[in-house]
Protein backbone atom coordinates (compact mmCIF):
# COMPACT_ATOMS: atom_id res chain seq x y z
CA UNK A 1 0.00 0.00 0.00
CA UNK A 2 1.49 3.48 -1.30
CA UNK A 3 1.61 5.89 1.42
CA UNK A 4 -0.96 8.15 -0.91
CA UNK A 5 -3.57 5.58 -0.60
CA UNK A 6 -3.14 5.33 3.46
CA UNK A 7 -3.46 9.18 3.83
CA UNK A 8 -6.55 9.09 1.77
CA UNK A 9 -7.86 6.28 4.27
CA UNK A 10 -7.04 8.34 7.01
CA UNK A 11 -8.24 11.52 5.52
CA UNK A 12 -11.47 9.90 4.08
CA UNK A 13 -12.77 8.43 7.78
CA UNK A 14 -11.42 10.31 10.00
CA UNK A 15 -13.44 13.33 8.16
CA UNK A 16 -16.54 10.80 7.57
CA UNK A 17 -16.08 10.01 11.59
CA UNK A 18 -17.27 13.54 12.61
CA UNK A 19 -19.70 14.07 9.41
CA UNK A 20 -21.30 10.23 10.37
CA UNK A 21 -24.42 12.34 12.73
CA UNK A 22 -27.64 9.91 13.66
CA UNK A 23 -25.78 6.67 12.99
CA UNK A 24 -23.39 5.24 10.68
CA UNK A 25 -25.89 4.86 7.62
CA UNK A 26 -26.29 8.48 7.13
CA UNK A 27 -22.49 8.84 5.27
CA UNK A 28 -22.85 5.27 3.09
CA UNK A 29 -23.33 7.47 0.46
CA UNK A 30 -20.61 9.60 0.38
CA UNK A 31 -18.51 6.07 1.26
CA UNK A 32 -19.34 4.78 -1.76
CA UNK A 33 -18.98 7.82 -3.61
CA UNK A 34 -15.39 8.47 -2.41
CA UNK A 35 -14.36 4.24 -2.24
CA UNK A 36 -15.83 3.47 -5.94
CA UNK A 37 -15.53 7.14 -8.24
CA UNK A 38 -13.10 8.80 -6.24
CA UNK A 39 -10.16 6.54 -5.62
CA UNK A 40 -11.37 3.72 -7.67
CA UNK A 41 -11.22 1.25 -4.76
CA UNK A 42 -13.82 -0.90 -5.97
CA UNK A 43 -16.43 -1.26 -8.10
CA UNK A 44 -20.29 -0.62 -7.50
CA UNK A 45 -20.82 -4.32 -7.48
CA UNK A 46 -18.19 -4.66 -4.68
CA UNK A 47 -18.88 -1.92 -2.47
CA UNK A 48 -22.87 -3.35 -2.71
CA UNK A 49 -21.64 -6.68 -1.39
CA UNK A 50 -19.55 -5.48 1.11
CA UNK A 51 -22.50 -3.54 2.50
CA UNK A 52 -24.64 -6.80 2.76
CA UNK A 53 -21.35 -8.60 4.40
CA UNK A 54 -20.85 -5.57 7.05
CA UNK A 55 -24.80 -5.26 8.10
CA UNK A 56 -24.96 -9.43 8.58
CA UNK A 57 -21.86 -9.83 10.22
CA UNK A 58 -22.13 -9.32 14.16
CA UNK A 59 -20.71 -6.37 15.28
CA UNK A 60 -21.31 -3.00 14.82
CA UNK A 61 -22.68 -2.00 10.58
CA UNK A 62 -19.82 0.37 10.67
CA UNK A 63 -17.37 -2.23 10.19
CA UNK A 64 -17.71 -1.54 6.28
CA UNK A 65 -14.91 1.05 6.61
CA UNK A 66 -13.08 -2.37 7.79
CA UNK A 67 -14.22 -3.62 4.47
CA UNK A 68 -13.20 -0.66 2.42
CA UNK A 69 -9.43 -0.09 3.97
CA UNK A 70 -8.91 -4.41 3.43
CA UNK A 71 -9.79 -3.92 -0.42
CA UNK A 72 -7.98 -0.48 -0.68
CA UNK A 73 -4.59 -1.80 0.84
CA UNK A 74 -5.09 -5.31 -0.85
CA UNK A 75 -3.00 -4.36 -4.25
CA UNK A 76 0.27 -4.62 -2.00
CA UNK A 77 -0.79 -8.28 -0.75
CA UNK A 78 -2.95 -9.61 2.28
CA UNK A 79 -0.78 -8.10 4.80
CA UNK A 80 -1.28 -4.47 3.86
CA UNK A 81 -4.94 -5.75 3.03
CA UNK A 82 -4.88 -6.49 7.17
CA UNK A 83 -2.71 -3.70 7.60
CA UNK A 84 -5.53 -0.80 5.66
CA UNK A 85 -8.54 -2.38 7.40
CA UNK A 86 -7.37 -1.62 10.66
CA UNK A 87 -5.92 1.76 9.64
CA UNK A 88 -9.39 2.39 8.36
CA UNK A 89 -11.61 1.45 11.44
CA UNK A 90 -9.14 3.59 13.89
CA UNK A 91 -9.85 6.74 11.37
CA UNK A 92 -13.30 5.67 11.44
CA UNK A 93 -14.02 5.29 15.20
CA UNK A 94 -11.10 8.31 17.48
CA UNK A 95 -12.27 11.57 16.27
CA UNK A 96 -16.01 10.34 16.82
CA UNK A 97 -14.88 8.98 20.40
CA UNK A 98 -12.60 11.35 21.36
CA UNK A 99 -15.98 13.36 21.07
CA UNK A 100 -18.43 11.38 23.03
CA UNK A 101 -15.73 10.47 25.72
CA UNK A 102 -15.57 14.49 25.82
CA UNK A 103 -19.27 15.22 26.10
CA UNK A 104 -19.50 11.85 28.42
CA UNK A 105 -17.05 13.45 30.71
CA UNK A 106 -19.12 16.55 30.94
CA UNK A 107 -22.11 14.30 31.60
CA UNK A 108 -21.06 12.00 34.72
CA UNK A 109 -19.54 15.82 36.27
CA UNK A 110 -23.68 16.87 35.75
CA UNK A 111 -24.47 13.59 38.01
CA UNK A 112 -26.50 15.63 40.62
CA UNK A 113 -27.39 18.88 37.81
CA UNK A 114 -31.19 19.07 37.77
CA UNK A 115 -30.95 19.14 34.01
CA UNK A 116 -29.49 15.80 33.47
CA UNK A 117 -32.05 14.55 35.66
CA UNK A 118 -34.38 16.08 33.82
CA UNK A 119 -32.83 15.11 30.34
CA UNK A 120 -32.71 11.13 31.82
CA UNK A 121 -35.86 11.68 32.47
CA UNK A 122 -37.25 13.34 29.55
CA UNK A 123 -35.56 11.57 26.19
CA UNK A 124 -36.74 7.71 27.86
CA UNK A 125 -39.90 8.09 26.72
CA UNK A 126 -38.53 9.52 23.08
CA UNK A 127 -35.97 6.50 23.23
CA UNK A 128 -38.59 4.04 22.91
CA UNK A 129 -40.39 5.88 19.98
CA UNK A 130 -37.14 5.84 18.35
CA UNK A 131 -36.60 1.99 19.45
CA UNK A 132 -40.00 0.95 17.91
CA UNK A 133 -39.47 2.85 14.81
CA UNK A 134 -36.34 1.23 14.33
CA UNK A 135 -38.28 -1.68 14.44
CA UNK A 136 -41.15 -1.31 12.04
CA UNK A 137 -38.70 0.71 9.40
CA UNK A 138 -36.40 -2.30 9.79
CA UNK A 139 -39.25 -5.05 9.00
CA UNK A 140 -40.69 -3.53 5.97
CA UNK A 141 -37.53 -2.54 4.66
CA UNK A 142 -35.54 -6.01 4.83
CA UNK A 143 -37.21 -8.65 2.30
CA UNK A 144 -40.15 -9.87 4.64
CA UNK A 145 -42.36 -12.12 3.46
CA UNK A 146 -45.87 -13.97 5.34
CA UNK A 147 -43.52 -16.18 7.45
CA UNK A 148 -41.42 -13.60 8.86
CA UNK A 149 -43.46 -11.41 9.88
CA UNK A 150 -45.28 -14.33 11.71
CA UNK A 151 -41.83 -14.90 12.97
CA UNK A 152 -41.50 -11.84 14.58
CA UNK A 153 -44.26 -11.29 16.15
CA UNK A 154 -44.01 -14.59 17.52
CA UNK A 155 -40.98 -13.94 18.63
CA UNK A 156 -41.47 -10.65 20.06
CA UNK A 157 -44.13 -12.07 22.61
CA UNK A 158 -41.67 -14.86 23.46
CA UNK A 159 -39.02 -11.94 24.67
CA UNK A 160 -41.79 -9.23 25.60
CA UNK A 161 -43.20 -11.83 27.97
CA UNK A 162 -40.45 -14.41 29.12
CA UNK A 163 -37.09 -14.27 30.64
CA UNK A 164 -35.75 -17.17 27.79
CA UNK A 165 -31.79 -16.41 26.61
CA UNK A 166 -32.80 -14.85 23.69
CA UNK A 167 -29.70 -16.56 22.06
CA UNK A 168 -31.66 -19.52 22.17
CA UNK A 169 -34.33 -17.94 19.97
CA UNK A 170 -31.84 -16.54 17.61
CA UNK A 171 -30.60 -20.08 17.07
CA UNK A 172 -33.87 -21.49 16.12
CA UNK A 173 -34.43 -18.78 13.63
CA UNK A 174 -31.14 -19.10 12.05
CA UNK A 175 -32.21 -22.90 11.84
CA UNK A 176 -35.64 -22.17 10.21
CA UNK A 177 -33.78 -19.90 7.58
CA UNK A 178 -31.07 -22.99 6.98
CA UNK A 179 -34.09 -25.10 6.28
CA UNK A 180 -35.73 -22.68 3.99
CA UNK A 181 -38.62 -22.00 6.14
CA UNK A 182 -38.44 -18.19 6.51
CA UNK B 1 -36.71 15.22 44.27
CA UNK B 2 -33.85 12.91 44.72
CA UNK B 3 -36.03 10.55 46.28
CA UNK B 4 -36.99 8.81 43.33
CA UNK B 5 -34.18 8.90 42.28
CA UNK B 6 -31.69 7.37 45.32
CA UNK B 7 -34.75 5.37 45.96
CA UNK B 8 -33.46 1.54 45.12
CA UNK B 9 -29.73 1.38 44.30
CA UNK B 10 -28.60 -1.96 45.69
CA UNK B 11 -24.58 -2.06 45.53
CA UNK B 12 -22.97 0.20 43.44
CA UNK B 13 -21.69 -1.53 40.23
CA UNK B 14 -17.48 -1.25 39.69
CA UNK B 15 -16.72 -3.66 36.30
CA UNK B 16 -13.05 -4.12 35.00
CA UNK B 17 -11.28 -3.20 32.49
CA UNK B 18 -11.28 -6.93 31.78
CA UNK B 19 -15.05 -7.09 32.49
CA UNK B 20 -15.57 -4.19 30.22
CA UNK B 21 -14.62 -5.56 27.54
CA UNK B 22 -15.52 -8.90 27.61
CA UNK B 23 -18.73 -7.63 28.24
CA UNK B 24 -19.01 -5.65 24.88
CA UNK B 25 -17.24 -8.48 23.10
CA UNK B 26 -20.48 -10.80 24.30
CA UNK B 27 -22.87 -7.90 22.92
CA UNK B 28 -20.99 -7.73 19.64
CA UNK B 29 -20.80 -11.68 18.97
CA UNK B 30 -24.89 -11.64 20.16
CA UNK B 31 -25.72 -9.15 17.33
CA UNK B 32 -25.26 -11.24 14.62
CA UNK B 33 -27.62 -10.82 12.21
CA UNK B 34 -28.74 -7.58 13.91
CA UNK B 35 -30.36 -5.74 16.91
CA UNK B 36 -27.05 -4.70 18.57
CA UNK B 37 -29.41 -2.07 20.62
CA UNK B 38 -31.32 -4.42 22.02
CA UNK B 39 -28.22 -6.59 23.00
CA UNK B 40 -26.94 -3.82 24.55
CA UNK B 41 -29.93 -3.22 27.14
CA UNK B 42 -30.36 -6.86 27.26
CA UNK B 43 -26.54 -7.25 28.78
CA UNK B 44 -26.06 -3.97 30.40
CA UNK B 45 -29.52 -3.61 32.16
CA UNK B 46 -30.67 -6.95 32.84
CA UNK B 47 -28.19 -9.70 32.65
CA UNK B 48 -25.46 -7.27 34.24
CA UNK B 49 -27.28 -4.03 36.17
CA UNK B 50 -25.06 -1.81 35.64
CA UNK B 51 -27.24 0.63 34.26
CA UNK B 52 -30.76 1.49 34.97
CA UNK B 53 -33.36 1.58 32.29
CA UNK B 54 -33.64 5.40 32.35
CA UNK B 55 -30.17 6.13 31.90
CA UNK B 56 -29.73 3.60 29.21
CA UNK B 57 -32.30 4.79 27.47
CA UNK B 58 -30.88 8.45 27.45
CA UNK B 59 -27.11 7.37 27.05
CA UNK B 60 -28.29 5.56 23.69
CA UNK B 61 -30.19 8.46 22.44
CA UNK B 62 -27.37 10.92 23.41
CA UNK B 63 -25.26 8.14 21.28
CA UNK B 64 -27.48 8.29 18.45
CA UNK B 65 -26.93 12.37 18.26
CA UNK B 66 -23.20 12.46 18.47
CA UNK B 67 -21.66 11.92 15.02
CA UNK B 68 -20.28 7.90 15.04
CA UNK B 69 -21.41 4.46 15.38
CA UNK B 70 -23.92 4.47 17.79
CA UNK B 71 -22.59 1.16 19.27
CA UNK B 72 -19.23 2.39 19.59
CA UNK B 73 -20.30 5.44 21.18
CA UNK B 74 -22.37 3.23 23.64
CA UNK B 75 -19.22 1.89 24.25
CA UNK B 76 -17.24 4.93 24.76
CA UNK B 77 -19.93 6.25 27.13
CA UNK B 78 -20.64 2.80 29.67
CA UNK B 79 -16.41 2.15 29.68
CA UNK B 80 -15.73 6.28 30.72
CA UNK B 81 -18.76 5.85 32.96
CA UNK B 82 -16.87 3.10 34.96
CA UNK B 83 -13.38 3.27 34.60
CA UNK B 84 -12.22 6.59 32.31
CA UNK B 85 -10.20 6.95 29.16
CA UNK B 86 -8.75 3.32 29.61
CA UNK B 87 -12.22 2.12 30.04
CA UNK B 88 -13.63 3.66 27.25
CA UNK B 89 -11.01 2.02 25.30
CA UNK B 90 -11.47 -1.71 26.76
CA UNK B 91 -14.77 -1.15 25.75
CA UNK B 92 -14.78 0.17 22.10
CA UNK B 93 -11.46 -3.00 21.80
CA UNK B 94 -14.04 -5.61 23.20
CA UNK B 95 -16.46 -4.82 21.40
CA UNK B 96 -14.69 -4.91 17.59
CA UNK B 97 -11.64 -6.68 17.83
CA UNK B 98 -13.60 -10.38 17.31
CA UNK B 99 -15.74 -8.60 14.55
CA UNK B 100 -12.98 -7.06 12.50
CA UNK B 101 -11.31 -10.55 12.54
CA UNK B 102 -14.67 -11.89 11.31
CA UNK B 103 -15.25 -9.40 8.87
CA UNK B 104 -11.38 -9.27 7.76
CA UNK B 105 -12.16 -13.14 7.48
CA UNK B 106 -15.45 -12.81 5.29
CA UNK B 107 -13.43 -10.13 3.16
CA UNK B 108 -10.72 -12.36 2.48
CA UNK B 109 -13.15 -14.81 1.47
CA UNK B 110 -15.23 -12.57 -0.90
CA UNK B 111 -12.32 -11.16 -2.56
CA UNK B 112 -10.77 -14.38 -3.08
CA UNK B 113 -13.78 -16.59 -4.75
CA UNK B 114 -15.65 -13.39 -5.49
CA UNK B 115 -18.79 -14.81 -4.06
CA UNK B 116 -20.75 -13.59 -0.74
CA UNK B 117 -20.18 -16.29 1.82
CA UNK B 118 -23.50 -18.37 1.98
CA UNK B 119 -25.16 -17.08 4.93
CA UNK B 120 -28.00 -15.60 3.18
CA UNK B 121 -30.81 -18.48 4.16
CA UNK B 122 -29.56 -18.59 7.81
CA UNK B 123 -29.79 -14.42 8.26
CA UNK B 124 -33.17 -15.09 6.90
CA UNK B 125 -34.31 -16.64 9.41
CA UNK B 126 -32.52 -14.41 12.51
CA UNK B 127 -33.39 -11.18 10.96
CA UNK B 128 -37.02 -11.42 11.93
CA UNK B 129 -35.74 -12.54 15.50
CA UNK B 130 -33.43 -9.50 15.92
CA UNK B 131 -36.76 -7.38 15.15
CA UNK B 132 -38.57 -8.83 17.44
CA UNK B 133 -35.90 -8.43 19.94
CA UNK B 134 -35.46 -4.28 19.15
CA UNK B 135 -39.69 -4.14 19.84
CA UNK B 136 -39.56 -6.46 22.67
CA UNK B 137 -36.80 -4.14 24.14
CA UNK B 138 -39.12 -1.31 23.33
CA UNK B 139 -42.00 -2.83 25.61
CA UNK B 140 -40.24 -3.64 28.25
CA UNK B 141 -37.64 -0.73 28.63
CA UNK B 142 -41.55 1.50 27.96
CA UNK B 143 -43.34 -0.42 31.08
CA UNK B 144 -41.19 0.54 33.43
CA UNK B 145 -40.46 4.61 31.81
CA UNK B 146 -44.33 5.01 30.10
CA UNK B 147 -45.59 5.59 33.50
CA UNK B 148 -48.06 8.13 32.81
CA UNK B 149 -50.10 10.18 29.93
CA UNK B 150 -46.88 12.88 28.55
CA UNK B 151 -44.42 10.31 28.27
CA UNK B 152 -46.89 8.22 26.31
CA UNK B 153 -47.40 10.77 24.02
CA UNK B 154 -43.50 11.72 23.34
CA UNK B 155 -42.96 8.03 22.75
CA UNK B 156 -45.86 7.98 20.54
CA UNK B 157 -45.00 11.19 18.76
CA UNK B 158 -41.64 10.13 18.38
CA UNK B 159 -42.74 6.55 16.32
CA UNK B 160 -44.85 9.03 14.15
CA UNK B 161 -42.30 11.90 13.05
CA UNK B 162 -39.73 8.68 12.60
CA UNK B 163 -41.25 5.91 11.20
CA UNK B 164 -44.57 7.40 9.42
CA UNK B 165 -43.11 10.88 8.30
CA UNK B 166 -39.51 9.41 8.37
CA UNK B 167 -38.27 12.93 9.46
CA UNK B 168 -34.66 12.50 10.44
CA UNK B 169 -33.49 12.08 13.78
CA UNK B 170 -32.07 15.69 14.85
CA UNK B 171 -35.21 17.56 13.12
CA UNK B 172 -37.18 15.13 15.27
CA UNK B 173 -35.37 16.17 19.05
CA UNK B 174 -35.05 19.25 17.72
CA UNK B 175 -39.08 19.61 18.00
CA UNK B 176 -39.69 17.10 20.80
CA UNK B 177 -36.27 16.82 22.84
CA UNK B 178 -36.97 20.75 24.66
CA UNK B 179 -40.39 19.46 25.05
CA UNK B 180 -39.73 16.64 26.92
CA UNK B 181 -36.81 17.79 29.00
CA UNK B 182 -39.55 21.05 29.69
CA UNK B 183 -42.06 18.69 31.02
CA UNK B 184 -39.33 16.44 32.91
CA UNK B 185 -37.83 19.93 35.25
CA UNK B 186 -37.99 18.96 38.49
CA UNK B 187 -39.15 22.47 39.64
CA UNK B 188 -41.97 22.15 37.02
CA UNK B 189 -43.94 18.83 38.69
CA UNK B 190 -41.98 17.80 42.33
CA UNK B 191 -43.62 14.52 42.80
CA UNK B 192 -45.06 13.04 39.40
CA UNK B 193 -42.50 10.32 38.98
CA UNK B 194 -44.54 8.04 40.38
Amino acid sequence: MSPQTLTHLLVLFGSLSLLSIGGGNSIIPDMHLQAVRGYHWMTDRQFTDLFAIAQSAPGPSVLIVTLIGYKAGLAGGIGWGIFGAVVATIAMILPAGLLVFWVAQFWQKAEKAPWRHAVERGFAPLAVGLILATAFIVSRTADHGKMAVALTMVCTLIFATTKINPLVIVAIGGFLGWMGWV
Amino acid sequence: MSEAAAGETPIKPNPTLLELALCFNQIAIASFGGGLSAWSRQVLVEDKKWMEDEEFLSASTLCRVLPGANQVNLAVFVGSRFRGLIGAVCAVVGLTTIPMIIVIGLGWFYFTYSQVPALKSILNGIAPVAVALSAAMAFKAGKKCLNGYMPVVFAVAMFVLSAIFRRPLLESLALLGPLAVWWAWPKKKPESAT
